[in-house]
């Protein structure tokens, strides 16, 4: 079976028990609701990490596994591969027929169910970054397909995005920067079934935050500080945290762990937390380059949840304004709406050709760091400007929970704030 | 066949070929024929043109002009042809001089039209001449579909009477694209170009305008008095009703305007790149990884400026991939010329401002440059008519619904 076989096996196979299952049914707002009461009684208190399980090395490697950059034919070309179109077309469905549904009760319960995020790890997203010889779907590594996946999720909800796309974040830092050992430690946990919650923290909560200016120390591997908005950080069993001037993996049960609950604004579903890290030991990740790259490769992520959300904005003015009557006709028959929406369009293609280039550099072992920043400040500045303006466009309507677009807003906002938590 | 959007290795040579003759031929002669000889005709880009020529006929590359826009058909291999070569060198030119680019002889939007609607036997009696493109009237800007100018059929010949304006290359050029109808009761679908021989005694010259910037360009207007054109120079369908009627005229503009949003490209980036010049000389770099708060105020507007760049450039060769890919592209061409038409405006102007006086003052070109850019922000449809195109497609509105 080749990398595509395989990867569009596990993607099918999904998607066929999830068409047949009632999870449909079940992730409604019923479920949501009640972990919001439980949750907002305990979020005041300080906890320690997740207990984790013991990680143990299933089989011995020579040198540590690395999937191998794509080989660059020389042509501009816009057209996905047929993995990836594939990957897409069913991520896309996915994010339509489940995502969307249960995006608004997540929101409020301040976690995604359950049931989806097991449902989005058995189609295989957590495998996407890492090698077939540890239990990875790939041969080829591809930061354009994770952008094109993670979009595609975020088309149905930013905040269920980041909660299923946050254990990937882990796999793909350790195929990308691991060691032989810690790859056998951790990886076949993370790709088996019943993969554990697993999260990548670089934030700080200080105004102005630099990643290349941590305040969170190492001395030979003993961490302290304090991490922000780390995605799922309750029940994540592993770590990957920004420290000095590199990463570092941080078991949850490790002395010194403590987690708080950390809201936010927007991309609640995230069930984002702090960490906080008192003498908590922890093992080197790679090194101070490899971190650079990791900062990079978090941006780009954030990037491509960014053009998903701003594009489901789009997608969801266009039947508003024409259905939407005043004065006599639809609103769409005014310039001053028209226009906006022809600005969403613009922006938002500007935004994902920023983004996809600067994943096809990654992808192409060229540097993509300054890529990467252009596209991060598209994201930000367009992304916000797409959030507020897609909310204008329906008024009183948009400022109500009854429909998604005030959401929206407080998601797109996330895109010039987060560092880590995502990794393509 | 992987996502990439780098320039394509095959049109490496070209655009640095474009690159040299921007640097080397247009810059030194940019302010000689801005203001003190702007309407004697550049004569430095009679060899140029040649050069061109050679770079256009050398195969392979595709064209380096505007006559290397016609379309292929869909489907197939992923192709980079003619279309996508033809942006890239035009945004080399560009970095180099538009108004200099805009008098390239045989490289006008008129061989653009031809390029994009002509038939074979046309574009065999067209090849090697300079045409340029005669669509405003004094009265119908904008809104092209009420132009009135008219052809009547007579015999062999169709005879023209009207007014243009706004012909880019008009003094100059060998052939001017005229619009016409053929029926004003008739509206857009009796809207047909006509290619007119510059030698024609029915198309006199009225004057040249007076411009802001692109002051190398002559930019013309033409009385039409009985103007007597063979019928064979209609190009496209001669029947009112077909399809190839103003759809098929408003075609051409699915090839344009990436060309043109390619202009404010190029404009764009030479800006920026003083700019970063002159802010570097200042002290003042940016540092691309660490967030935009923590960077000096000039360094993070400059970053900005970067990002509009960015998206610009690629939503203009995605434009022009597609037409090279036959997959239809109006909705991309306008959202480039859009994006690409306020961002050179908004850069230009900002880097001005950014370098003070020395952006202001006439030592540099950067005052110049914000000068051109403006024009890229009108001609070939301005701003607001391809926000009004890019809303009519994505919501399905007709131009009666969304005016």
């Amino acid at each position: 079976m080749t990398a595509a076989d395989r990867s569009m096996a596990l993607a099918l196979r999904g998607l066929n028990k999830l068409a047949g299952s009632d999870v449909l049914d079940r992730v409604g707002l019923r479920k949501p609701v009640e972990r919001a009461v439980y949750r907002g009684t305990k979020s005041s208190v300080r906890a320690a990490g997740a207990a984790s399980r013991t990680f143990s090395a299933a089989t011995k490697l020579g040198g540590p596994k690395r999937l191998v950059p794509r080989t660059d034919r020389g042509l501009f070309d816009l057209q996905p591969d047929d993995e990836q179109q594939m990957l897409r077309e069913a991520f896309s469905d996915f994010a339509a027929r489940v995502i969307r549904p249960a995006a608004g009760g997540a929101d409020i319960a301040t976690a995604a169910p359950k049931e989806l995020l097991d449902q989005a790890a058995e189609l295989g997203l957590t495998m996407l970054g890492v090698p077939e010889d540890l239990g990875g779907a790939v041969s080829e590594r591809s930061a354009v397909t994770t952008v094109l996946i993670a979009e595609a999720l975020a088309h149905g909800d930013m905040g269920i995005a980041v909660a299923a796309l946050s254990p990937a974040a882990v796999g793909t830092s350790l195929s990308l920067w691991g060691d032989a050992d810690q790859q056998a430690r951790y990886l076949p946990a993370l790709v088996g079934d019943d993969a554990p919650a697993a999260a990548l923290a670089i934030l700080e909560p200080q105004p102005l935050f630099d990643p290349f200016a941590l305040r969170t120390t190492a001395a030979d591997g003993v961490l302290n500080g304090t991490k922000s908005l780390v995605p799922r950080a309750a029940e994540a069993e592993l770590f990957v945290v920004a420290a000095g001037e590199q990463l570092y993996l941080l078991e949850s049960g490790a002395e010194g762990v403590f987690i708080e609950a950390d809201p936010a604004m927007g991309v609640r579903a995230a069930a984002t937390g702090r960490l906080l890290l008192q003498d908590a030991q922890a093992q080197p990740l790679g090194t101070p380059e490899d971190y650079r790259e990791a900062v990079h490769r978090a941006r780009l992520a954030w990037c491509a949840v960014t053009v998903g959300t701003a594009q489901a904005v789009l997608d969801y003015v266009i039947p508003y304004v024409n259905d939407r009557v005043a004065f006599g006709e639809p609103i769409s028959h005014r310039q001053s709406v028209a226009f906006a929406v022809s600005n969403i369009a613009i922006e938002v293609e500007g935004m994902r050709l920023a983004t996809y280039r600067a994943a096809s550099l990654a992808d192409q072992g060229k540097p993509f760091g300054r890529a990467t920043a252009l596209a991060r400040q598209l994201c930000v500045t367009k992304g916000m400007f797409i959030g507020s303006e897609g909310l204008q466009l329906l008024g009183g309507h948009g400022y109500t929970r009854e429909y998604p677009v005030e959401r929206w807003y407080r998601d797109l906002r996330a895109a010039g704030v987060m560092e880590g938590g995502l990794l393509v | 066949m992987p996502i990439n959007l780098e320039t394509p290795r095959k049109f490496r040579p070209l655009v640095e070929q474009a690159h040299t003759v921007a640097a080397e031929v247009l810059r030194p002669i940019s302010r000689r024929y801005d203001a003190p000889m702007q309407h004697a005709y550049p004569k430095e880009l009679d060899m140029l043109a040649s050069l061109i020529d050679g770079m256009n006929d050398s195969g392979g590359t595709g064209g380096a002009g505007a006559a290397g826009v016609r379309r292929t058909e869909a489907g197939g291999e992923n192709r980079n042809g003619s279309n996508l070569s033809t942006v890239l060198s035009i945004m080399e030119m560009c970095w180099g001089d538009v108004g200099l680019l805009l008098s390239m002889p045989r490289q006008g939007l008129g061989n653009s039209a031809i390029a994009s609607v002509a038939d074979d036997e046309q574009l065999a009696r067209f090849a090697g001449k300079w045409a340029a493109m005669a669509i405003t009237e004094p009265e119908a800007g904008s809104d092209s579909a009420s132009i009135r100018t008219t052809a009547v059929l007579d015999g062999d010949e169709y005879v023209l009477n009207g007014e243009k304006i706004y012909v880019t290359a008009g003094e100059r050029a060998e052939l001017v694209v005229v619009w016409a109808t053929l029926d004003r009761a008739r509206g857009r679908a009796a809207i047909k170009s006509f290619v007119v021989e510059r030698s024609n005694p029915g198309m006199k010259l009225i004057r040249l305008e007076d411009k802001l910037g692109i002051r190398a360009s002559d930019t013309a207007a033409f009385s039409l008095e009985d103007c007597r054109v063979p019928k064979e120079n209609l190009l496209g369908s001669p029947d009112i009703d077909s399809k190839q009627g103003f759809a098929g005229a408003m075609q051409t503009f699915d090839n344009t305007r990436p060309l043109v949003a390619a202009m404010a490209v190029g404009l764009t980036r030479a800006c920026l790149e003083e700019t970063r010049d002159q802010l570097a000389k200042a002290g003042i770099e940016l540092d691309a990884d660490r967030p935009v708060a923590l960077q000096p105020a000039a360094a993070a507007e400059l970053l900005d400026m970067e990002a509009d760049y960015e998206a610009a450039r690629l939503l203009t060769m995605s434009a022009a991939w597609m037409a090279d890919n036959g997959r239809p592209n109006s909705l991309q061409a306008s959202l480039a010329k859009a994006k690409a038409g306020r961002t050179c405006v908004d850069v230009a102007l900002r880097c001005v401002a950014l370098c003070g006086a020395t952006g202001y003052g006439e030592t540099l070109l950067l005052e110049k440059w914000a000068r051109d850019a403006k024009i890229l922000d009108i001609f070939e449809g301005t701003q607001q008519i391809q926000l009004l195109i890019i809303a009519r497609q994505l919501l399905g509105k007709t131009s009666a619904e969304l005016r």
